[in-house]
């Protein structure tokens, strides 16, 4: 399965996890919407002058129907006294119309023109704030957080407010001035036939509103049907060789099939359901055009230029009428706007990492290497201690190696070391100040990292190894990799030192490791941090990698996450981790002679 | 996507055509609401004239269309009905089909098709297909009958009021095509930079430490401001040209009516014209140009359903390449022998494995070793099938594999896989997966050989939930839970395709201690990186770019075998050698 193990998996959400996100309700409409509003503020003025040519665009379309009717009016009035049509007036009166439809058609451009400009403003601007906040937030928020949710943050959610911006706020603007404008129209031209409209208004809204409490039932189980046949389709893809060798294709099948009848089934009913609430409200309103035209017709019996007045009535009565119609639409695009601006918001809103402005620094020039940790202790979560009252004296230059069972927490150190995490209680010191007083900034460039989960950015080779240090000279990018062992292969392939990397760049793991170890050489930092591989590196390169690795720590202070024995063996210190805790430390002699833990961990690793 | 319709059955084709009658019917009686209402506004006109007119003769025609609207509310709600039914059938139908292929496929399609995109071809895919047989149902049908009733009931009216509506539609087209050839090319530009977006992001996401540890947050910044930069102004491109939309059309269709009203007054000056018919040809015009909207509306939707249907359709109409085999009853138990096997990928150079054989007997444990790309992996997918080999011949139980059904062939294979693969359900479901007759003793003793002593001090034990995925055990329980489901399996043949890396030394120890104690009948195959785990197999092929370098036991390949040595150097001391 070497290919599927390459294709990124969206932790939490399925590949189907985006769709999904349609019936999804915000916790807080209010203050989601208020947050959403108060992040537009830089935009107010555009939107206010984009919502005022909406209103004027609408009142203008508005008054067609009504000037038209001048037009028929004298044509039925010519034709009733059997007299010529006074062309010059329809003339005249066309010429207005035209008039006034190109002024809305334009208003209602410039409208779409201003709003989309601020649409593009504010997604931008959001999806800005998130980058910008995904730095700041200290680490251990990305411990219970995935990377699926985040992203879809960042383009999903972002998306859905940028629609709800383009679209729906100049909707509710026109939406409520055409209502309002069609109702004191039809006012204007019949009260009695407004009467009818308005009595089969209660009727239409009572059946819709049926009809999406019972389709809203079956969208829901049609969502959770979705989500589980998703769930069986990823597991017996992934799995695809054990429901092979099992002889499991059966039982699968048999599974697959209970869930797609129940999926069937509901969203057979959804669509139907929801499909039904057009013809009922199409049915209504003919049926009140039906009443208009035959109403209509009795009131002309006495005054028959009133013919005309019901040809223009149906029109706003239409108009009326599609509005109520676009009212449900609206308030579903708001609910998704809205659950999306509240994902974004609480985004934008958790707690960051303290702000660090006064703190000294320290010149990079003068460490000396020295690190004491001083009765540290730490846990992930609150109240559950892992390091309890560690303490350790590092001389400049040493190597020390964290050794233990795969799971004991080795990388914990790290964390602490490189102000990943903060330290509950007790001291870390370097070179005798306390790494609390210098900035995380400061922390971090005393310390080279070379981690076993090598990470490569999209960009040539060149500023992968640059990477945090972009003013080096092409040679010390060079002499690193020579340095690295990685210059010759660089150099063999297409394009050297420019060739552009990506996910699917085809270097090997080994060949990564390489390139981070020389990343971390350009970076040139006084002490080190290193994680050694433990597999999936074929023999030579590893061979290679260690010569580097050795290479590098020489005359640095360097911690390693060791999986070697040479490398334990010379370390000066030995750390040994079991659960999280740091239950012995010394060197490869002293803790053999302990007879505790590490000669047992070195008993069942090392000796047969 | 055509190819698809093969998965209609008969009552859907019946149910389709039942539709296109209905619908035919409905866009009529909307034609005849029309035709009532000029006849009113008619009457009206010959009242205005001095004919007399009573409320009555206006009921008569009110009665009837009330009753016309009642026709088109049932035509519609039948037609959503039999719509909805016939896709979510046929989308069931699709469904059932391609999970089927997908389990049928061997390991060869699964690559070529790779896993992920058979996930979204069995999900989202399927999904959109289903939409579109819905919309070409409900829309596609509706449109062009609506069109053709509604011009020729305006040619039918009056010709010269036709010719303006042509017009009309002549420049709603032409906007409709700017649209589509302006905006439509930018849509796929705008799917590569949200993209390009999230990968960014996710770069900064998995790379969050070494972001921080290099200090580099401002140069992620900066990357990521140039694509957001480059995606908001083709954004914002699309959004203006579309924003053309809605005022174009609600321009033409108010032109058009003022057109008519404008021409009209002229006809009917003339005497050819009514001003009744007036009114009802401003309806049938305003028809005609909506159906005409909803048709070049369908060209944007119908081709991304296309799509869909023609990746569906690629899954479906791809044959696995292997197959049953005759069947056979072989005469020994946990033999398998290589004789001269080489393999290589369809349509690679390259040869992955080439000219290996050995031969492992009954209760026997051969390991095989090398360093990355030497081709351990392969070499045991040829025993169960995931590939067939490209020449030679592998024999189990002294038949060939490709003789055997392949369920007789997997029931003597115990496969556990590199990465330990759960399925969601309990910890007692994922034991019985490959024999569900297994004892609660056989559970036992399965989870003690595989030291999965944890079950026990989970709260409840076996019948701890496995959550999708197996994330809510660590990697090396789920390795050991996959080891434990294959020994209750009790096959003859155990294969291990480097499942012991997920375990700390010490575990790994027991665990074969253990298994060579309790399967002690069973032949074992191994694949290995660590030298650890292999230095008492009876037997190690040692490989190298898809070559026996060496073949033999742990000392005699000290002694005999170079890349055998600078691997077992490269783990272990040269006093513990």
């Amino acid at each position: 399965m070497a290919k599927t193990e390459k294709t990124p998996k969206i932790k939490q959400r399925g590949p189907m996890g985006h769709g999904m996100n349609t019936g999804e309700k915000a916790k807080d409409f209010k203050k989601s919407m208020k947050m959403l509003i108060k992040s537009l503020r830089p935009n107010y003025v555009s939107i206010i002058f984009s919502l005022l040519f909406a209103i004027i665009g609408t009142v203008l379309a508005l008054a067609l129907p009504n000037v038209t009717k001048i037009v028929s009016e004298e044509i039925f009035s010519a034709i009733s006294q059997n007299v010529s049509v006074n062309l010059q007036k329809v003339m005249t009166v066309s010429l207005w119309l035209v008039c006034m439809t190109l002024i809305s058609a334009l208003f209602s451009y410039f409208q779409g023109f201003i709003l989309s400009g601020v649409t593009a403003k504010v997604t931008k601007r959001l999806r800005t704030q998130i980058t910008q906040k995904i730095n700041v937030l200290p680490l251990k928020y990305f411990d219970s957080q995935s990377y699926g949710d985040i992203l879809s943050r960042v383009t999903n959610d972002v998306d859905t407010i940028g629609q709800t911006l383009n679209q729906s706020l100049s909707n509710i603007v026109t939406c409520v001035t055409m209502l309002l404008g069609a109702l004191i129209m039809m006012f204007v031209n019949s009260w009695q036939l407004t009467l009818i409209t308005l009595c089969a208004m209660p009727v239409s809204l009572i059946l819709v509103s049926l009809i999406v409490k019972f389709s809203q039932k079956y969208f829901v189980k049609q969502q959770n049907s979705l989500g589980e046949i998703n769930g069986i389709i990823e597991e017996n893809y992934y799995a695809h060789n054990i429901v092979k060798t099992f002889n499991a294709e059966e039982k699968a099948q048999n599974d697959f099939e209970k869930v797609n009848k129940n999926l069937c089934h509901s969203a057979f009913m959804s669509q139907f359901l929801s499909g039904t609430m057009y013809p009922i409200m199409n049915f209504i309103s003919n049926l009140v055009y039906v009443l208009i035209c035959v109403v209509g017709g009795i009131m002309s019996i006495k005054n028959p230029l009133f013919a005309v007045t019901i040809v223009a009535f149906i029109q706003y009565m239409r108009t009326f009428n599609q509005q109520i119609g676009q009212v449900a639409q609206i308030s579903g695009t708001l609910q998704s706007a809205a659950a999306a601006s509240e994902r974004v918001f609480e985004f934008l809103n958790e707690q960051e990492q303290e702000k660090e402005d006064q703190k000294t620094k320290v010149q990079l020039g003068s460490v000396k290497g020295l690190v004491e940790f001083k009765n540290v202790s730490f846990g992930y979560e609150k109240d559950k201690a892992i390091i309890h009252n560690f303490s350790a004296k590092i001389l400049p230059g040493q190597k020390v190696a964290i050794v233990g069972p795969t799971g004991a927490g080795k990388t914990t150190l790290v964390n602490l070391l490189m102000r990943f995490y903060e330290i509950d209680g007790g001291e870390i010191l370097i070179d005798g100040v306390n790494i609390k007083d210098m900035t995380r900034e400061n922390v971090r460039a005393l310390f080279g990292m070379v981690l076993q989960d090598t990470w490569i950015f999209d960009g040539t080779i060149r500023e992968n190894i640059a990477y945090g240090t972009p003013n080096k000279t092409n040679k010390e990018i060079e002499d690193a990799c020579c340095f690295a062992h990685i210059d010759h292969f660089i150099r063999s392939l297409p394009n050297g030192y420019d060739m552009m990397l990506d996910e699917t760049a085809n270097i090997s793991q080994g060949q990564r490791q390489l390139l981070t170890i020389a990343r971390a050489m350009v970076n040139n930092a006084p002490m080190l941090i290193l994680d050694e591989a433990t597999s999936s590196v074929d023999t030579r390169t590893e061979i290679m990698i260690q010569k580097a690795m050795d290479k590098l720590t020489e005359g640095r202070t360097s911690f390693v996450i060791a999986h070697r024995l040479s490398t334990i063996k010379n370390a000066d210190q030995i750390l040994v981790m079991k659960n999280g805790n740091i239950v012995e430390q010394g060197n490869h002699d002293e803790l053999l002679k302990q007879n505790g833990f590490y000669a047992e961990l070195y008993n069942s690793q090392f000796a047969e | 996507m055509i190819k698809l319709l093969k998965y209609f059955k008969f009552m859907d084709w019946l149910a389709s055509l039942f539709v296109v009658g209905i619908i035919v019917f409905q866009v009529w009686l909307e034609m005849e609401l029309i035709e009532y209402m000029g006849s009113i506004i008619s009457l009206i006109q010959m009242h205005a004239q001095g004919m007399p007119l009573t409320a009555l003769d206006l009921w008569n025609v009110g009665w009837k269309m009330i009753l016309i609207a009642f026709g088109i509310c049932a035509s519609v709600v039948v037609v959503n009905f039999l719509a909805s039914k016939i896709a979510a059938r046929f989308s069931k139908k699709l469904r059932t089909e391609v999970f089927k292929k997908v389990n049928s496929f061997s390991m060869e399609e699964m690559n070529k098709f790779s896993t992920a995109s058979l996930i979204t071809r069995s999900t989202n895919d399927i999904k959109q297909v289903e939409q579109t047989v819905f919309m070409t149902l409900r829309m596609a049908i509706t449109a062009p009958v609506m069109a053709c009733f509604a011009i020729s009931k305006i040619i039918g009216s009056s010709v010269e009021l036709s010719w303006t509506t042509g017009v009309a539609l002549l420049i709603m087209l032409f906007l409709v095509l700017f649209l589509f050839f302006v905006a439509v090319p930018k849509f796929s530009q705008i799917q590569k930079k949200t993209d390009r977006i999230n990968n960014v992001t996710r770069e900064n996401l998995t790379g969050i430490r070494v972001v921080r540890a290099y200090n580099a947050e401002k140069e992620q910044e900066e990357k990521f401001e140039e694509v957001n930069k480059d995606l908001t102004k083709t954004n914002l491109f699309v959004n203006r040209v579309m924003a053309l939309m809605w005022p174009g059309l609600e321009l033409i269709m108010n032109g058009l009516t003022i057109a008519i009203y404008w021409v009209g007054a002229y006809l009917i000056n003339v005497g050819t014209l009514e001003y009744y018919t007036m009114v009802t040809f401003t309806q049938y015009a305003m028809h005609v140009l909506m159906s005409f909207m909803f048709i070049s509306m369908l060209f944007v939707f119908i081709p991304r359903g296309v799509v869909s249907g023609r990746r569906t359709n690629e899954v479906l109409s791809t044959k696995s390449k292997i197959h049953d085999g005759r069947g056979v009853k072989p005469q020994t138990v946990g033999e398998v022998e290589f004789k001269d096997v080489s393999f290589k990928y369809p349509d690679a150079q390259e040869y992955v494995l080439k000219d290996i054989s050995f031969k492992v007997n009954k209760g026997e444990t051969i390991a095989f070793i090398g360093s990355t790309g030497s081709g351990k992996s392969t070499l045991i997918n040829l025993i169960p099938r995931f590939f067939d080999a490209t020449e030679g011949e592998i024999l189990v139980d002294g038949e060939d594999v490709k003789n055997y059904k392949l369920e007789d062939l997997n029931n003597k294979l115990g496969y556990v896989p590199q990465k330990g693969y759960l399925f969601s359900g309990t910890i007692k479901s994922n034991l019985l997966y490959g024999n569900e007759n297994a004892s609660d003793e056989d559970i036992e003793m399965a989870l003690k050989v595989s030291q999965s002593d944890f079950v026990k001090k989970l709260e409840d034990g076996v019948d701890y939930e496995i959550a999708q995925g197996g994330t809510n055990v660590s990697g090396g329980q789920r390795q050991r839970l996959s080891i434990a489901r294959a020994i209750i399996k009790k096959p003859e043949i155990y294969i291990f395709d480097d499942s012991f890396s997920a375990l700390d030394y010490k575990t790994d120890k027991n665990l074969r201690k253990a298994l060579k104690t309790y399967t002690k009948d069973a032949t074992k195959i191994i694949v290995a990186q660590r030298i650890g785990t292999i230095i008492d197999a009876d037997k190690i092929v040692v490989l190298d770019e898809g070559k026996m370098v060496g073949y033999g036991t742990h000392e005699e390949l000290l002694k005999n075998c170079e890349v055998y040595k600078e691997i077992a150097l490269s783990q272990l001391s040269k006093e513990e050698l």
